[in-house]
């Protein structure tokens, strides 16, 4: 069965369409990661799927329920943790649990022992009756991924686990989906701008710029589908160099960013000195090389032609953010 | 059904559970008002006598502050939704499944009871401080105090729900809540007072609840009981409609 089917689903926001029309299925059991700068569209889709939000046009199914005309069941069967902390600091860990047991109509007798249950699958047990506001942030967003479980949903949704925390805690918070994909059989969908992360934790990806989808395969699909290898240089004019460069037969392509110029070449180590021989007759001093094979940085920069990071200085994209954030409309 | 009373309870055991382990906050929302009653109650009461009074001007004072504490302590429950939503926790309330009616529900309930209970604690100083009360009607304050509290936790979830951050709290404060205070008849009889400020307090919500208290707690009182009531029951309904309209606006 499918976790998720989506079909034309669009949101706009006066003029800007957030999302465009989209369809994408999901099926059970898979980590789904959607990647995107921000602003691209990843959080408007998945407050869509989680109803808070009416898509302007277009439908989707979540755990077969339509998200428009059966929103109380979409909520029933799926578990979400929030980009921004959603927790009540006041109260304490079990508190916590408790309250979102309580809105989820999960039996009482029963609730103190999935509460102890996936409480230690975040290893907070021992923590358990301490105010939240005591929490470091990894363990606020252990904690928050342990409360998406409380009801059992069948679908977590995870936007952004993994922002504004340290490289050791984001190991360890991929940890435990990884974990819980296993142990708790659900289908996980997330979202994240950590490139490196998403090719090492999920088993499909769909990447999403100005709101479509732009391609979506499992991560090794998508980067065969790239092929060969990316010889990245860098030199003083990167503008010509490239120009000069994508005339060659045997490149794929070659893409200024961030003062790279990333070529795509087929057996790279071969092509290094044919590049550099050319620099050196343009009279274009090179001041580093590298070689590498494609990651799923080189398959965004292949499909949007910009990497994501370039795309977040884009003050546009940070319109775009804060209107498709979340709060009033007005 | 039986989930969203469980939903309304868990939201009332909420801001319980809150209230209690704020303590220094409690101390802090009672200083005012006690020290208005000891020193100003005090200090003016064998200063002031205005025709009609019965008894001393701290016993005509009494009912006032009671009523301000409720309505201070329940506005501040309704506005605190404010704060909910920066911290982000209201998020996790509204995405449940459970009707938003339930939400305002409960923390309005939870939101009154806690205003209640500084009520019955400034109620009890007053005591301490030598004034007598009949409690035969306690039944009936109780309600009444209720009233008073859902009235204002309501007006406050209502104010909340169209204000973006913490910085309209001063506003609030200084434009309706302390209006609502000084019109409502709480520090002087409405009677003696000018034609436009008695016009004025008829739109003043804590005026019928502080003619209602003085009614309950000292056995008379410048408007009918009956009219007192009727006017907190008409409030208290206007008031949820709006908080009601308004925070199932909240984002969409």
């Amino acid at each position: 069965m499918n976790a998720i089917e989506i079909n034309n689903l669009s949101k706009a926001y006066k003029d800007v369409k957030a999302v465009d029309s989209v369809s994408l299925t999901i099926e059970e059991g898979t980590i789904f990661g959607l990647l995107g700068p921000n602003g691209a569209g990843k959080t408007t889709l998945i407050s869509m799927l989680v109803t808070m939000r009416k898509p302007t046009e277009g439908n989707a199914k979540v755990n077969g329920f339509d998200v428009v005309k059966q929103p109380g069941n979409v909520r029933e069967s799926i578990g979400i943790v929030f980009q921004d902390p959603s927790l009540d600091d006041e109260l304490t860990a079990y508190e916590n649990l408790e309250m979102h047991a309580a809105l989820y109509g999960v039996d009482k007798s029963y609730r103190k022992k999935r509460i102890d249950e996936v409480i230690n699958l975040v290893a907070l047990g021992k923590h358990m009756n301490q105010m939240v506001k005591t929490f470091s942030g990894g363990m606020k967003r252990r904690l928050e991924i342990a409360r998406g479980l409380v009801h059992h949903p069948k679908i977590l949704f995870l936007d952004e686990p993994t922002l504004g925390l340290d490289p050791q805690t984001r190991i360890s918070i991929w940890e435990y989906i990884k974990k819980l994909n296993k142990k708790e059989k659900i289908t996980i969908i997330l979202t994240t701008h950590y490139m490196d992360e998403a090719d090492d934790v999920c088993s499909r990806i769909a990447i999403i710029d100005s709101g479509k989808i732009i391609a979506e395969d499992t991560p090794e699909n998508l980067k065969d589908a790239l092929g060969g290898d990316v010889v990245s240089i860098k030199c003083g004019a990167s503008k010509t160099c490239s120009e000069e460069l994508s005339k060659l037969k045997w490149v794929k392509s070659a893409v200024v960013h961030d003062g790279l110029i990333d070529i795509r070449v087929e057996k790279g180590e071969e092509k290094i000195p044919k590049i550099l021989l050319l620099m050196e007759k343009k009279g274009i001093l090179v001041e580093s090389v590298s070689l590498r094979k494609p990651s799923l940085d080189d398959v965004f920069l292949h499909y949007t032609g910009k990497t994501i990071r370039e795309q977040e200085a884009d003050p546009k994209a940070g319109m775009r953010q804060r209107m498709a954030a979340w709060g009033h409309k007005r | 059904m039986n989930r969203e009373l469980e939903a309304i309870y868990a939201l009332w055991k909420r801001e319980i559970i809150r209230f209690f382990r704020a303590k220094s906050r409690i101390v802090g929302s009672l200083g005012m008002p006690f020290f208005f009653l000891a020193i100003l109650g005090t200090g003016l009461n064998n200063a002031f006598s205005f025709p009609g009074m019965e008894g001393n001007y701290l016993q005509f004072l009494t009912p006032g502050i009671i009523g301000m504490v409720l309505m201070f302590g329940s506005m501040f429950a309704g506005i605190i939704v404010l704060m909910d939503r920066q911290f982000g926790f209201l998020k996790e309330t509204l995405v449940a499944p459970v009707s938003r009616l339930s939400i305002i529900i409960g923390k309005s309930i939870g939101g009154a009871t806690t205003a209640m209970i500084q009520g019955i604690i400034i109620m009890v100083l007053a005591v301490f401080l030598g004034v007598q009360f009949s409690l035969a009607n306690i039944v009936l304050l109780l309600v009444f105090m209720f009233l008073i509290s859902f009235m204002f936790v309501s007006l406050g979830i209502a104010i909340a729900s169209v204000l973006d951050d913490m910085h309209g709290f001063q506003l609030i404060m200084n434009f309706i809540i302390m209006p609502f205070f000084f019109l409502s008849g709480a520090l002087f009889p409405l009677s003696s007072a000018p034609e436009i400020l008695r016009i004025a307090s008829m739109f003043d919500p804590l005026t019928y609840g502080v003619s209602g208290l003085r009614y309950i707690l000292l056995g008379t009182s410048e408007i009918d009981f009956a009219f007192s009531l009727a006017a907190i029951l008409g409030f208290s309904i206007l008031f949820i409609a709006i908080a009601i309209y308004l925070f199932n606006r909240i984002e969409e």
